[in-house]
């Protein structure tokens, strides 16, 4: 014969556990949304947010990227592929930096391997497209990303820089 | 005119039509709203915003929802049983539906005043597990198989306590009437003439059984989606899925009407130097639909052995008991009168 918790079983007729939950849903029902509006307003990112890429210059307009192909080498998903040869005044430049943006993981693994901080991911997420071609970036979409974003790119890496 | 409307049949007809769509549009159109107040208190619940974006406040989102399922492709599936199939969501809107002939929303609004008007509603209600089963059944597919079976069980095992509960406030009034039911509910207290307090054990049993009636969570197991993805929904999409929606809507906004006529004195006014009138009555089902929606964001799913056990083991045990109780105290005038109200009812 087991002992017939009556304690609980009153609790379970006058329907606590509705009553206790239906207040709890009352207090949050009047707390502030936790939802931020996303499209009109945004979250926070860190200085080391890594987003879109871009390939960046230096201040005179020389492009930094100087074909050493580390980050290529480092790419854990092989997403980037560089042809290079040396350009008239002889100094070694790449003919083709392609990212496939469907392949890379977005591990930041090219930005740290990179000697020059040629190739940086960028604070930028919002780059989805209707196409999965467009997302084959090439070298000039790259430095066209760079020009755009270079002020918030050196930016966070000034921050950034006392930890590295 | 006026004999035009009273004694052609073309007149009558046209009256008749004329008072259905006045039932039904309102009833529509406050539908939308009602499922954007569902989704809004659901997210306020959850510290979310809920829908805001189409119209103001997101107000006009049901009608964009609406637009979507219409112009979406109908996926039939390859083994289903194409008339059964496109029958079933008809099924279950036309029974949600025809079940508003008879609620009143004021003393004589009501479209056909029959004396049988609870049976009918609680016939017509249990007809719309037709629909249910019979999406199931014709789609072909195990999951949507399952949940129809699932919901079939459920709503059988629920109406049984549904009807004993009304069967107690019956006995109070001494008819099946709903005017009558709400007339039977006026008096000089306003408010506690009401048989929330004379049934108020029989109030929460029949909010609860009103959910599991009609598929709302925390019963909604036909539509488990952890366990059969969407139930007997699965293989719909387009306008028979939005039937299906429409149709399980209905049949709540119809509980919540139930739920203000039978317990909560319809459009009698909770206090006695305020008038009567519609607005209590829809003041009323917004009240109920408010406690639904809150119920929804607060509850987890019951397990299904749970939810048996609750339907035949407490519920119909309890429920019974309460009518042989009312049966007694209506009969041999316990507590003054305070279950017994034949005088103004039957």
């Amino acid at each position: 014969m087991t002992q017939i918790d009556y304690g609980r079983a009153a609790k379970y007729f006058l329907l606590q556990d509705f009553f206790v939950g239906f207040k709890l849903g009352l207090k949050y029902f009047f707390r502030p949304k936790a939802t931020v509006n996303y499209p009109h307003e945004k979250g926070p990112l860190s200085p080391r947010f890594r987003g879109e890429h871009a390939l960046r210059r230096y201040p005179n307009g020389e492009e930094r990227c100087i074909a050493c192909k580390l980050c290529e080498a480092v790419c854990p998903a092989q997403a980037i592929t560089i042809d290079a040869e040396p350009r008239e005044d002889g100094s070694r430049r790449t003919t083709r930096y392609d990212i496939d943006m469907t392949k890379c993981i977005y591990c930041g693994f090219c930005q740290e391997a990179c000697p020059v901080d040629a190739i940086v991911e960028g604070p930028n997420f919002e780059f989805s497209t209707e196409t999965r071609e467009e997302l084959y970036y090439d070298k000039e979409k790259l430095l066209e990303n760079g020009d755009r974003w270079e002020a918030e790119i050196a930016r966070n890496l000034e921050i950034d820089a006392p930890y590295r | 005119m006026a004999d035009f409307f009273t004694n052609s049949p073309l007149g009558i007809g046209l009256l008749i039509v004329g008072q259905v769509l006045l039932v039904v549009v309102p009833l529509l159109v406050a539908l939308a709203f009602l499922m954007y107040a569902d989704r809004k208190i659901w997210a306020a619940v959850q510290m979310r915003r809920g829908p805001n974006v189409v119209g103001v406040f997101g107000l006009l989102q049901s009608f964009a929802d609406f637009g979507k399922y219409i112009v979406k492709e109908v996926v039939v599936p390859a083994g289903a049983d194409k008339g059964v199939f496109f029958m079933a969501p008809m099924v279950s809107l036309v029974m949600a539906l025809i079940a508003w002939a008879v609620i009143p929303f004021n003393d004589g609004w009501v479209l056909s005043d029959i004396n049988v008007a609870i049976l009918y509603v609680f016939a017509v209600s249990s007809l719309e597990v037709y629909g249910v089963i019979m999406g199931g059944w014709a789609s072909n597919s195990k999951y949507p198989f399952l949940g129809s079976l699932r919901s079939a069980a459920q709503m059988i095992s629920y109406e049984v306590s549904i009807g004993l509960i009304i069967i107690g406030v019956i006995l109070s009034t001494g008819s099946m009437n709903f005017g009558s039911i709400v007339a039977a509910q006026d008096g000089d207290w306003g408010i506690f003439n009401w048989y929330w307090l004379p049934h108020l054990p029989m109030l929460f049993l029949f909010l609860i059984s009103a959910l599991a009636e009609t598929n709302r969570p925390p019963f909604d197991l036909p539509e488990a989606e952890s366990e059969l993805v969407a139930g007997y929904q699965v293989e719909y999409s387009s306008t028979p899925f939005l039937l299906f929606m429409i149709g399980e809507l209905v049949a709540v906004v119809l509980m919540c009407a139930l739920v203000s006529l039978l317990f909560f004195g319809g459009w009698l006014s909770p206090v006695p130097f305020l008038p009567d009138g519609i607005f209590w009555m829809v003041l009323k089902m917004l009240f109920v639909f408010f406690i639904f929606s809150m119920v929804k964001a607060i509850t987890p799913r019951y397990r299904y052995d749970q939810l048996m056990r609750l339907g035949w083991k407490v519920f119909l045990p309890f429920s019974l008991f309460w009518v042989v109780f009312v049966a007694f105290a209506a009969k041999f005038d316990w507590f003054w009168g305070f279950y017994a109200r034949w005088t103004v009812g039957g």
